[in-house]
C-alpha cells in the first residue's frame, strides 16, 4: 500500500529556496555577470547550458541508483522515482542539446558539431527514450520494474564509455572551461562568471530535486486512483 | 561452472541445429545484407574512388542491420510452445541460457558476415590490401560486443508485444561506443595505416565486450524471472 | 504399512502479484507415492500456485520443501527431481522427437540418453515418427512426446498442469496408464485439472483451491464416487 504524502516540509523548504534562487539566478546571469568579450550576450546561454547538461547526467545517474535499488528489493516507490527521474532527464537533455546548439551556432557558426560532449548528450537522450519505452511495456509492474531497471543499469554503464569513445574520436572543438589539468586556471573565465555558473548549477539542481519529488507524488496519486478504480470495477463485476 | 558451460553448449547446439535445418534466418539475413549493400550502392556511386571511405562504415551497417533480424528471432522463437518456460523450469542456470544464446547468435552472424563482407567488397570493387589478421580480429571483437549486448536486449524486448520494433531502439544507442571504435579500427586496418592506432580502438572494444559481458551475465537472471 | 516420507511440503505459501494477494497461506503436503489433485474455479490462483511449486515464481512468503530440501532460486539439483508437464509442450518444432529428447536429456544430465529415449518413444507410440520434425504433429502427438520428455529424467515428483485438455480418448488412456504405472513405482504426483472424471480415476486426495486458499481436502481412496465428489465440490465452492 502506498501512502500519499502531499507536500511535506521538505517540499515547502525546497520551494521557498527555489523561487528566490531563480530570480537571483536570472539577475546574476543577465545583469551582474560581465558580458563576454568575444561572443557578446550569446554567452549568457552558457549558464543554462551547463546547468541543464549537469542535471541531464545527474538524473540518469539517479535512474541508475534507483534501478539498482529496485533490483535489490522491488518497491513501487523506487520504481516510480526511477521513472520520474528519467522523464525529467529527457526534458533537461533536450534543453541541454538545444542550448548547446544555439551556443554552437554563435561560437562556431554551425548548429551541430560532432563533438564528444554533444554526441554523448545526444546518445544519452536516446538511451533515456529507450528506457521510457521499456517502461511502457505491458505487464505487471514488478515485471516492468525488473526489466526497466536492468536496462537502466546497462544504460548507466554505457554513458561513460560513450564519452570516452567520442573523446578519442574527436577532441577538437569544445572550449576547455575549467582548466582541465593541474593548474585549474580555466579557459579565461572571470571570477564573476564562475560564481554565476555555480549559482546557476545550484538553482537548476534544486529545481530538479523539486520536480523529482513533485513528479513522484503525482505518480503515486495516479497509482492510488488506479487501484481505487480497479476496486470499484471488481465490486461492480462481482 | 563447468555445467554452466556444457549446458550453454547444449543450448547453442540446439539453436544451431534447428537453424541449419531450415536455414531460414541465415538466408534471410544474408539476403537482407545484400539488399542493404545494393541500396547503398545507389546512394554512393561505387565507381567513384572516394567511396572507399565508406567501406568500413558499411561493413558495420550490414552487420548490425542483418544481425538485428537474427537477434529478433533469438528469443521470440523460444515462445513457440513456451519453450522458454521449459528451459527455465529445467535444472540449469539462467547464465547458461544467455551464454548458449550468445554462442549461437555469434556463430550465425559470423556466417552471415563471411558471405556479406566479400559481397560488399566485390560489388564496391574494393581490393583488400590491408592486414587480414587485424581485420578479422577487429571484426570478431566488434561482432562479439554487438552480440553480447544484442542477445541480452533481445531477451529483454521479447517480453514486449512489439519486440521487433523495440529491439533496435534499445540496442543502437548502447552500441554507439562500440560502433565508433569498430568503424575507426576497421578503417585503419583497411587503409593499412599505423596499426598502433587500431590497437587502441581494439582495446576499447575488448573493454566494452568484457564489461558488458559481465554486466549482462549478472543481470540476465532478472530478465528470466517471470512474475 | 510403513510410514511414508513427505515428498513435497508447502508451508504457509503466500504470493503477491502486483498488489493482489494471489495465494494466501497455503499449506499442503504430498507423501511419497501419493497423488494429489488440486481443483478449483477459474482465477483461484491454480496456475500461480503451480508456478511457485515448480520454482518458476518465488513465493512472497513461506517456503517449499521438496524431498527434504528448500526450493530456492538456484537449486538445479532439486529441479532435476521435478517432472513438469505444462500447458504447452516445451518442444522445439524444427527438431525431431529424438532430437528434442536428446536436448532435454542433456540438460537434465540423463545417462544413456539414446537408449532411454528410444524406449520412451516406443512407449508413447511415436517411435515410427522419431525422425520427423514435430512441426506437423497433432496436439495429441505433441502431448505424448511432452510426456516422454517429462519421464526422461525419471523425476521423483510429477507435476501435471491440466494434462488432459485437448487430448483424444486414446491419448488420455495412454496418459492415465503411464501415470498409474508411475504411481506404482512410488512417484509422487501433483495434478491440476478441471476434468473431474480424470481426477477421480487418478487421485488419492483432492484439494480445492478457492480465492487463493485451500478451502477443503478430501481423501478418495476409491470409496467416494464421482457424483459424490462433484457434489462435494459444488457445495464447497458455492457455499461459504
Amino acid at each position: 500500500m502506498i501512502k500519499i504524502k502531499n507536500s511535506g516540509p521538505i517540499d515547502r523548504i525546497l520551494f521557498y529556496i527555489l523561487v528566490p534562487a531563480m530570480f537571483i539566478n536570472l539577475y546574476l546571469i543577465f545583469i551582474w555577470s560581465p558580458v563576454e568579450r568575444m561572443m557578446g550576450e550569446v554567452q549568457k546561454i552558457f549558464y543554462f547550458h551547463v546547468g541543464t547538461a549537469w542535471v541531464a547526467f545527474l538524473a540518469f545517474f539517479v535512474v541508475g541508483v534507483f534501478s539498482v535499488l529496485t533490483l535489490i528489493k522491488p518497491k513501487m516507490e523506487r520504481f516510480i522515482y526511477a521513472g520520474i527521474s528519467a522523464e525529467i532527464g529527457v526534458l533537461f537533455t533536450t534543453l541541454a542539446l538545444t542550448t548547446g546548439m544555439v551556443w554552437g551556432r554563435a561560437s562556431w557558426n554551425t548548429w551541430w558539431t560532432w563533438e564528444p560532449r554533444l554526441i554523448t548528450t545526444l546518445i544519452l537522450w536516446f538511451i533515456y527514450v529507450a528506457y521510457l519505452f521499456v517502461r511502457k511495456m505491458d505487464g505487471s509492474w514488478e515485471k516492468i520494474a525488473k526489466l526497466s531497471s536492468v536496462f537502466g543499469i546497462i544504460g548507466v554503464i554505457n554513458v561513460p564509455i560513450v564519452f570516452m569513445a567520442t573523446r578519442w574520436w574527436n577532441t577538437k572543438l569544445h572550449p576547455v572551461v575549467f582548466g582541465e589539468g593541474k593548474d585549474q586556471t580555466g579557459g579565461g573565465m572571470e571570477p564573476e562568471m564562475l560564481a554565476t555558473m555555480f549559482f546557476s548549477l545550484f538553482t537548476i539542481t534544486i529545481l530538479y530535486v523539486f520536480l523529482l519529488r513533485k513528479g513522484a507524488q503525482i505518480e503515486k496519486m495516479r497509482e492510488v486512483i488506479k487501484k481505487a478504480k480497479n476496486n470499484v470495477i471488481n465490486k461492480i463485476a462481482s | 561452472m563447468m555445467t554452466v558451460l556444457s549446458d550453454a553448449l547444449t543450448i547453442a547446439g540446439k539453436d544451431l541445429r534447428s537453424e541449419f535445418k531450415t536455414k531460414q534466418t541465415i538466408s534471410m539475413m544474408a539476403i537482407f545484407a545484400a539488399l542493404v549493400i545494393l541500396v547503398f550502392s545507389f546512394a554512393f556511386d561505387p565507381t567513384n574512388n572516394a567511396v572507399k571511405a565508406v567501406i568500413p562504415g558499411l561493413v558495420w551497417v550490414i552487420t548490425v542491420f542483418a544481425g538485428i533480424l537474427g537477434l529478433n528471432r533469438s528469443f521470440t522463437s523460444e515462445q513457440e510452445n513456451d519453450c522458454l518456460t521449459g528451459l527455465r523450469s529445467g535444472p540449469i542456470d539462467a547464465a547458461s541460457i544467455y551464454l548458449g544464446k550468445v554462442l549461437a547468435n555469434f556463430t550465425i552472424v559470423t556466417i552471415v558476415q563471411l558471405i556479406s563482407i566479400p559481397v560488399l567488397f566485390v560489388l564496391f570493387n574494393y581490393r583488400f590490401t590491408g592486414s587480414l589478421l587485424w581485420f578479422v580480429l577487429i571484426i570478431l571483437a566488434g561482432t562479439l560486443g554487438f552480440i553480447i549486448v544484442g542477445t541480452f536486449l533481445s531477451a529483454l524486448s521479447a517480453n514486449a508485444k512489439n519486440s521487433e520494433m523495440l529491439l533496435p531502439v534499445l540496442l543502437l544507442p548502447l552500441l554507439s561506443p562500440l560502433m565508433i571504435a569498430a568503424v575507426q579500427a576497421t578503417r585503419i586496418a583497411l587503409e593499412n595505416e599505423n596499426i598502433e592506432n587500431a590497437i587502441a580502438w581494439l582495446q576499447l572494444m575488448s573493454a566494452y565486450d568484457l564489461l558488458f559481458f559481465a554486466a549482462c551475465l549478472l543481470l540476465f537472471e532478472f530478465i528470466m524471472e517471470g512474475s | 504399512m510403513k510410514e511414508l516420507e513427505t515428498m513435497l511440503e508447502l508451508k504457509k505459501i503466500t504470493k503477491m502479484l502486483g498488489d493482489k494477494l494471489i495465494l494466501r497461506n497455503i499449506t499442503l503436503s504430498l507423501k511419497e507415492g501419493e497423488t494429489l489433485a488440486v481443483v478449483g474455479p477459474n482465477g483461484a490462483g491454480k496456475s500461480t500456485f503451480f508456478k511457485c511449486t515448480v520454482g518458476l515464481l518465488q513465493p512472497t512468503g513461506g517456503e517449499i520443501i521438496l524431498d527434504g530440501e528448500v526450493v530456492k532460486k538456484k537449486s538445479a539439483a532439486i529441479k532435476q527431481k521435478i517432472g513438469f508437464l505444462g500447458h504447452e509442450s516445451f518442444l522445439y518444432n524444427n527438431l525431431t522427437p529424438l532430437e528434442n529428447l536428446r536436448f532435454y536429456g542433456k540438460l537434465y544430465k540423463v545417462k544413456d540418453i539414446d537408449r532411454k529415449s528410444t524406449e520412451l518413444l516406443k512407449e508413447v507410440g511415436l517411435y515410427l515418427f522419431r525422425d520427423v520434425p514435430i512441426r506437423s504433429f497433432s496436439r495429441g502427438m505433441m502431448q505424448r512426446l511432452a510426456i516422454a520428455r517429462v519421464l526422461l529424467a525419471e523425476p521423483k515428483i510429477l507435476m501435471l498442469d491440466e494434462p488432459h485438455t485437448g487430448l483424444d480418448q486414446e491419448a488420455v488412456a495412454l496418459l492415465n496408464r503411464i501415470i498409474k504405472e508411475k504411481q506404482k513405482t512410488g512417484t509422487s504426483i501433483l495434478i491440476i485439472s478441471h476434468d473431474f472424471e480424470q481426477v477421480h480415476t487418478l487421485a488419492d486426495r483432492v484439494a480445492i483451491l478457492k480465492k487463493g486458499k485451500i478451502v477443503d481436502t478430501v481423501q478418495l481412496n476409491g470409496e467416494m464416487g464421482l457424483a459424490e465428489m462433484k457434489d462435494w465440490y459444488e457445495k464447497v465452492v458455492m457455499g461459504a
